[in-house]
C-alpha cells in the first residue's frame, strides 16, 4: 500500500526528540473523481468509429482514344442515376432495350446487378462492364451507393462516365430528372 | 450475558488501485484522442460497406457541403509551404505572422483575394467568419486546382511523398460539385483518390 515509513531513521540513538508519526495516507477519492471525469470527457470527444475511405480510380482524361478497347454492347450495362434516389439501367446502347427504373439497395440495384452479371457471363463468357452515369440531379450519396454496390456484387470493371444528353432525355421521359 | 459486539470496520476504501486504473485509462484516451476537426459546413457522410480506414497522415481532404468546397491538408509545414507558393502565384505577400496563423488552421475555404484579411482576424472572429469556400469554376477562377497542385508540390518537396487525396462529401450534395472536383483531379492526373464514407454493416447474402 501507498505508505511510506516516515519514522526517522536511526539518526539519533536513544532519541529523545521523536517526531510524531503522522499517517501518510492520502484520500484519493477526489483524485479518482477527477480522473474519471477526464476519462469521460475524452471518451466523448474521440470519434470512435474512424471514417472509411473508398478508393476510386478514374480514367485519365487525355488518354488517346485509339488506346481504348471498345466494349461489346452486349456486355456493357449502363446505370443512369437520376433524381429522387432512382436510377435506370439498360444493357447495350440506349434505345436498344427499354430502360428500367429501379431503386438503390438490396432489392433494386443489387439484385439487378447480380442477375445481369450472371446472364452476361453465361451468354458471352466474359465479365460485365458497368458504366455509372450520374446526372446533375443525382446526389453524392447515390454515387457512393452505386460504387458500393459494385464492390458488394464484386463487379470488377466499372467506370464513372459523364452522362449524354440522350440519356438525360431518357431520365426526363421517365420522370426521374 | 455477553453481548456480541460487531466490530466496527472502517468504511474508507483504499483508492490507490482505482486511481491507478483511472489514470491508466485516462492516459490511453489522451494519447489516442485526435481532436475532432470542426467541419465548416455540416457534412453528413454517406455510408458504405468499405472497411478500409482512412490513412492517418499525408492526407489532402476536400470537404464538400452546400456547394462549397473546403481544403484541408495535414502537417503545419506543408500548409505553410502551400500558402507561400499560393502567394507567389497570386502575387499576395504573406507576413510570417499570417503564415503562422495559416499553418495552425485546420480547414480553409477562403478565396485568395480575401485570405490576408481573413488571417488577420482575431481567433474567435475567424471562427465566426463564414468561409465562402474555395472558388472552383472550371473556366475562369479555379483556385482549388492551384491549391491542390501547390499542396502536392509542397508535400513532394518537403517529405517526398505523394499526397492521398480524399473527398468528404455531404450525402445530399448535388453531383455536379463532385463532378467538378473529379474533373480538376483528372486534369492533374490524380486519377486515384478516396471517397470518405462511414461504416454500414456489410450485407449478408
Amino acid at each position: 500500500m501507498a505508505e511510506l515509513d516516515t519514522s526517522s531513521g536511526g539518526g539519533k540513538k536513544g532519541g529523545k526528540v521523536r517526531s510524531k508519526k503522522a499517517s501518510t495516507r492520502v484520500d484519493l477519492t477526489a483524485m479518482v473523481d477527477l480522473a474519471f471525469l477526464l476519462i469521460t470527457f475524452f471518451i466523448m470527444t474521440t470519434t470512435l468509429s474512424k471514417p472509411k475511405a473508398m478508393d476510386v480510380v478514374v480514367p485519365a482524361k487525355d488518354e488517346k482514344v485509339d488506346d481504348q478497347l471498345p466494349v461489346a454492347a452486349s456486355r456493357s450495362m449502363t446505370l443512369l442515376l437520376g433524381a429522387n434516389d432512382k436510377l435506370e439501367w439498360f444493357i447495350g446502347v440506349p434505345g436498344d432495350t427499354a430502360p428500367e427504373t429501379i431503386g438503390y439497395g438490396k432489392d433494386g440495384l443489387r439484385k439487378t446487378l447480380i442477375e445481369k452479371s450472371k446472364e452476361v457471363q453465361a451468354s458471352t463468357g466474359k465479365y460485365m462492364v458497368v458504366l455509372i452515369k450520374p446526372s446533375d440531379k443525382a446526389n453524392y450519396k447515390n454515387v457512393v451507393d452505386a460504387l458500393d454496390e459494385m464492390k458488394i456484387t464484386a463487379i470488377q470493371s466499372f467506370a464513372i462516365v459523364d452522362i449524354t444528353p440522350a440519356e438525360v432525355a431518357l431520365l426526363k421521359r421517365d420522370g426521374n430528372y | 450475558m455477553p453481548r456480541v459486539k460487531v466490530g466496527r470496520k472502517s468504511t474508507a476504501i483504499d483508492m490507490t488501485a482505482m486511481c491507478d486504473v483511472a489514470f491508466l485509462l485516462l492516459t490511453f484516451f489522451i494519447l489516442t484522442a485526435k481532436p475532432r476537426t470542426e467541419d465548416p459546413v455540416p457534412v453528413d457522410v454517406p455510408a458504405s460497406s468499405v472497411e478500409q480506414p482512412i490513412p492517418d497522415d499525408n492526407v489532402l481532404l476536400l470537404t464538400v457541403g452546400k456547394g462549397k468546397i473546403f481544403f484541408t491538408v495535414d502537417g503545419t509545414d506543408i500548409r505553410k509551404q502551400t500558402l507561400t507558393q499560393m502567394g507567389d502565384k497570386y502575387n499576395v505577400k504573406f507576413t510570417p505572422g499570417q503564415l503562422q496563423t495559416f499553418s495552425n488552421l485546420q480547414v480553409s475555404g477562403v478565396p485568395m483575394n480575401r485570405m490576408q484579411q481573413f488571417l488577420d482576424l482575431d481567433a474567435d472572429k475567424r471562427k465566426a467568419y463564414v468561409q465562402p469556400g474555395i472558388p472552383a469554376d472550371t473556366t475562369a477562377n479555379n483556385e482549388l486546382a492551384d491549391w491542390i497542385r501547390e499542396a502536392r508540390k509542397a508535400d513532394v518537396a518537403l517529405h517526398n511523398k505523394a499526397l492521398r487525396i480524399s473527398i468528404k462529401g455531404d450525402s445530399k450534395e448535388e453531383y455536379p460539385t463532385i463532378k467538378k472536383i473529379i474533373g480538376i483531379l483528372q486534369n492533374q492526373k490524380a486519377n486515384k483518390f478516396s471517397l470518405i464514407t462511414s461504416v454500414r454493416s456489410a450485407p449478408k447474402n
